[in-house]
């Protein structure tokens, strides 16, 4: 036995942390995009709520304190979806180098 | 430095008091080009459409704690209704029309010696199909991490001060079962309207880190 208590990063009720940072947010359209691609994945079979979290979990803390809560999920639901045999890592790669290639900003960056 | 006091206060800040989100001609990330890249895969596999992203942002987007606030002004006016929210809130809450999904929801109800709050330690769960999304503070690992070991300390620095004897009870979400807190009907609203008592009812307090308006008091944000 160590003296560890086996608790996973992510884990964290109980655990000594700061002040609550009440500082909110409105929600861009990437974020609600990246919302609704989970939701609608969800219903349809593509990936689960504990799939989410199982990537989310295993990226580590590193990862939850450097990239925003969105940044995360996209990472998340793209690894499952992969996972899922929706498309291939290659498919993935060649799609963001075209957005990539529209233009430098997320408005110029889309498909219209 | 001088500052024009009005002015100072509405600086960098919409209408719901948070600051402006970014503008969509803000330099492209990573995540963005992913987030378009892995919508786009899914259109063209035909696997989703255009239109059912659109639908989905429209449907949460019409979820707010004004749903909550309905919810709980009725419970707070109709007895058989609060029984109802007690046993099944996610069904009391598709009786009102309100489209909670799947979830299952459970109503803690605050009385005069209990006061609830709720919490996911591991994640960020959260009766979203019911308020919408929830508020960054609810998912930082601060209100995370502190709120099941000390929530009257947490409770504090949300301006709410509890008696001793009051206990707290603080409930922990999970993926497949969500809590809202039964705001306990502040004194002296016995004259108000269903309408009237939704306007007290606040987000934080159906999460338990705030209590209802006051009727006598004017409205504050939050």
């Amino acid at each position: 036995m160590t003296d560890t208590d086996g608790r996973r990063w992510h884990d964290m009720g109980g655990q000594p942390a700061g002040p609550v940072a009440m500082e909110g947010h409105d929600f861009a359209l990437w974020e609600k995009r990246i919302d609704a691609l989970m939701v609608l994945c969800g219903n349809k079979g593509l990936l689960t709520v504990d799939g989410l979290r199982r990537v989310l979990e295993d990226m580590g803390e590193e990862a939850f304190e450097k990239y925003s809560y969105y940044e995360r999920w996209i990472a998340s639901v793209n690894q499952n979806l992969i996972e899922h045999g929706v498309y291939s890592p290659e498919e993935l790669g060649t799609k963001m180098l075209e957005v990539a290639a529209r233009g430098a900003t997320y408005g110029e960056a889309q498909n219209d | 430095m001088p500052h024009d006091h009005d002015h100072f206060h509405h600086e960098g800040l919409s209408s719901s008091g948070h600051p402006y989100r970014q503008d969509n001609d803000t330099p492209l990330t990573y995540w963005q080009q992913m987030e378009i890249a892995v919508r786009e895969i899914l259109i063209e596999k035909d696997i989703i459409t255009t239109a059912e992203i659109a639908a989905q942002i429209e449907a949460m987007d019409a979820r707010s704690p004004a749903q909550g606030a309905a919810v709980v002004a009725r419970a707070w006016s109709d007895p058989d209704f609060k029984a109802r929210l007690l046993k099944d809130a996610a069904e009391a809450s598709r009786e009102m029309g309100f489209d909670i999904g799947p979830l299952k929801l459970i109503a803690m109800e605050n009385t005069a010696d209990t006061h609830n709050i709720i919490v996911c330690t591991l994640c960020s769960c959260y009766p979203r199909n019911l308020l919408g999304l929830p508020p960054d503070w609810y998912k930082t690992r601060a209100y995370r991490s502190r709120v099941v070991s000390e929530p009257r300390a947490v409770l504090r620095e949300f301006g709410v001060e509890l008696p001793q004897s009051t206990r707290i009870r603080v409930h922990d979400s999970t993926a497949d079962m969500r809590y809202i807190v039964l705001p306990a009907r502040p004194a002296g609203t016995e004259g108000l309207d269903q309408d009237a008592l939704a306007q007290l009812v606040t987000r934080d307090s159906m999460i338990g880190t705030g209590l209802p308006r006051q009727p006598d008091l004017p409205r504050q944000a939050g």
